[in-house]
């Protein structure tokens, strides 16, 4: 892996086996009363959220306490940002501050991209959501929480398994990242939405494209629903909120479709009764409050393999470093 | 007025000769002149071309000077080959009186790189509302024949028409932006394969295909002539073939970028390949290309847009649209167009020079290098090879996308009206 984490296509399988059993390792830490290691002692960390988000930003801030980092929060609104300072110099001023990581969420597509191949900063460069492009760590928590249900231990991938994504694909980050890593770690990806929610192209994207969800759901390991903004009904992307429920909601009598093993999963915050019904969300198929938790394991995993000296598998091995063996 | 002799140019590409300028015109074309002159050129190995003719540049001045001046525009395009641009008319304030349109012309004038013919909007403030003076425009110094919201698309049908109505009066054209502003809403590149895995705005084809559809044949009700410019789609050229089959008076530019660049480059994230129209497929080049050389397309036109530092080092969202072109043009054409067999050296200069010219009405410009026409003229070398550096650019700007790579030729010199304005690759201090 390289030193940034912009895009889940950057990840080798073994780049994403050694984060998700990094992962499990540090997952024992959130059992213990002392919640915390000092790996990152003296390392700086800076969250720049360019685009409001609570559990992402406090995931990432968790993870990054847990690991002892310094945390700055640089939040977009009320900054130097809302008084027209561009993300150049924006990037600029933290690498003058000595940020050693930058985790940033940003409204436009490729933000993260540009951060990472500019030379305005030095530190590593972690993609915490960009528009309607990617969100890596999501796919990774995702992905944890299906290993552990469907394929549990570490050096164990999710190959055969059959993941089916619903909902709006065409602006889903979660989504495009998600069919990367997924289908890296062996698993078969179908994507179900109405025909104007599907990215164009997708027929070359490494999936299955189905408009039938009741069609796919009996082949389903794990069903992921994505959230869908109602400011797309205005924009025609479908007739009206009953019937996209009716015809790509999750209800009671859909979950009984799904093979006894199959989980249900949502990356939130949910849309309950025309994404999902209460009935689903709140029953223990659904992993929703699960990959919350799974998220900080992940994210401190990312940290600690970007700033604690490891360095992933095309490479080179893992450095065993005094917090490698605080982790174990 | 300094005599020049060039011995031994390939005119077109074709024989070589010698050419003796004086006075502002040809004085002599033939083999072995002995003529007297003050400055003689060696020519050999260079293909002699009439001055090219740019029909779609943007000078920025008035209103945006840190991006183009007049003055560093026209330096820019002398250094390209180029004797005459017409200039976009989306400046600060908007190109939609007589008064802007002359003190453009009338700065072009005193600078003396290049004929300077500005472009007059069609609609105030470039609003798509109301039809600005088109004929105090024309009727100005400047006599724009040239009438273009450049940027935006004249999208209401009705004005579309009237404005082509209106321009048959004094014999302009109506150069359309074509861009369905619905279909085009939050789009930051072409739709397709790459948008769809960048997560980026897609920009549909048949949002170009459609308002071209639809300005053909309005063009073809009102019996006017139409323009359209920067054709980006494989659709696009079919819809103006069978405009062309049908004998309607329209025709149709293409940039240099869109002949070579692709939507593949976007993955980047890099705004130097951020431009509108955005970059298209492989295919649409291929079709481009073709349509280019069978003379469906008939101009290359650079769309020449500087932006200055500050709004291309950025995200990709919030970058401005647009690249420089003036002085990269030929070269492209070159390597996309001839380097290829697809167009030959003659056809380089009608598709350049002498068609742009026409469409534009510039009398004096595109005319042929014979004796006693006026020596518009470009010496090119096809054989140089190197990497495009823009800190040798003329323009003010610097947003190319092809800094670094390696493009053939290189403009030797070239003349306007008789004088040199570039000579041995270096500008000549006017």
């Amino acid at each position: 892996m390289k030193r940034h984490l912009v895009s889940a296509a950057d990840l080798t399988r073994d780049d994403a086996l050694l984060i998700l059993d990094t992962a499990e390792e540090l997952a024992q830490l959130s059992g213990r009363a002392v919640k915390k290691l000092p790996t990152l002692r003296g390392r700086t960390v800076v969250n720049l959220f360019f685009e409001d988000s609570t559990r992402t930003k406090t995931s990432f801030e968790v993870a990054e306490k847990r690991l002892s980092a310094d945390v700055i929060n640089f939040s977009a609104k009320g900054s130097s940002v809302s008084k027209g300072e561009s993300l150049k110099d924006t990037a600029l001023t933290l690498q003058a501050m000595g940020a050693d990581a930058v985790v940033i969420r940003h409204h436009a597509s490729g933000a993260p991209a540009r951060l990472a191949q500019s030379d305005w900063l030095r530190g590593s460069v972690i993609n915490a959501g960009d528009g309607t492009h990617e969100h890596p760590t999501q796919a990774l928590l995702d992905a944890f929480t299906m290993r552990r249900h469907l394929n549990p231990g570490n050096g164990r991938d999710l190959a055969g398994r059959r993941i089916t994504i619903v909902g709006d694909v065409l602006h889903s980050r979660v989504a495009r990242s998600n069919v990367h890593l997924l289908t890296t770690l062996g698993a078969e990806v179908t994507f179900v939405a109405p025909p104007t929610l599907m990215p164009i192209g997708i027929e070359n994207w490494p999936c299955q494209v189905s408009y039938d969800l009741d069609a796919v759901l009996p082949k389903t390991d794990a069903l992921m629903m994505l959230r869908v903004q109602r400011e797309r009904m205005n924009a025609a992307f479908f007739p009206t909120e009953r019937e996209y429920s009716r015809r790509y909601g999750m209800d009671g009598i859909r979950m009984a479709q799904l093979p006894e093993h199959a989980i249900v999963m949502h990356p939130g915050p949910m849309v309950r009764g025309m994404e999902i019904t209460a009935e689903v969300a709140d029953s223990p198929r659904c992993t929703v409050v699960e990959q919350v938790a799974n998220g900080v394991s992940v994210r401190m995993a990312v940290l600690y393999l970007l700033l604690g000296g490891a360095v992933f598998a095309d490479n080179a091995e893992p450095a065993r470093t005094e917090t490698n063996e605080a982790a174990q | 007025m300094t005599s020049y002799l060039i011995r031994n140019v390939q005119i077109l590409g074709g024989a070589a000769k010698d050419i003796h300028i004086a006075d502002g015109v040809f004085q002599e074309i033939g083999e072995g002149l002995t003529v007297e002159a003050d400055i003689d050129i060696d020519g050999h190995g260079l293909i002699a071309l009439p001055g090219l003719v740019d029909l779609h540049t943007h000078l920025r001045e008035p209103g945006r000077e840190d991006a183009e001046t007049v003055l560093t525009g026209t330096q820019a395009a002398a250094m390209g080959g180029y004797t005459a641009v017409h200039a976009m008319a989306n400046t600060f304030p908007v190109a939609d009186t007589a008064g802007v349109v002359e003190q453009v012309w009338r700065l072009g004038q005193e600078h003396g790189y290049c004929d300077v013919q500005p472009v007059g909007a069609v609609t105030v403030g470039l609003e798509g509302k109301k039809l600005a003076e088109l004929g105090a425009m024309h009727d100005s110094a400047a006599g724009v024949r040239v009438f273009s919201d450049d940027g935006k698309c004249v999208d209401d049908a009705v004005i579309m028409r009237r404005a082509l109505e209106y321009v048959k009066a004094f014999d302009g054209v109506v150069a359309q932006h074509a861009q369905e502003p619905r279909l085009t809403e939050g789009a930051q590149m072409n739709e397709g394969q790459v948008s769809g895995e960048l997560g980026l705005g897609g920009w549909p084809a048949v949002a170009e295909e459609s308002i071209i559809a639809r300005d053909v044949l309005l063009a073809a009700h009102v019996g006017s002539r139409l323009h359209v410019c920067h054709l980006s789609t494989a659709g696009s050229v079919e819809i103006v073939r069978w405009a062309k089959q049908k004998g309607w008076n329209v025709t149709a530019e293409v940039t240099p970028h869109h002949l070579l660049l692709t939507d593949e480059m976007v993955r980047s994230y890099d705004p130097v390949y951020k431009v509108n129209p955005p970059l298209r497929t492989a295919a649409d080049v291929e079709a481009l290309r073709a349509a280019l050389a069978d003379g469906t397309i008939d101009a290359v036109a650079t769309d020449h847009a500087p932006h200055p530092a500050e709004d291309k080092d950025c995200e990709w969202a919030v970058a401005a649209m647009g690249m420089v072109g003036l002085e990269t043009a030929l070269s492209v054409v070159q390597q996309t167009m001839v380097d290829t067999g697809l167009l030959n050296w003659e056809g380089v200069a009608d598709r350049m020079s002498r068609r742009p010219a026409r469409i534009g009405r510039l009398t004096g410009q595109g005319r042929p290098i014979s004796v006693g026409e006026p020596a518009n003229l470009v010496l090119f070398d096809p054989a140089y090879r190197g990497a495009v550096n823009p800190d040798s650019f003329a323009t003010r700007s610097r947003n190319t996308p092809y800094k670094g790579m390696d493009l053939p030729g290189r403009v030797h010199a070239t003349f306007l009206r008789g004088k040199a304005t570039v000579l041995a690759g270096e500008l000549v201090e006017l």
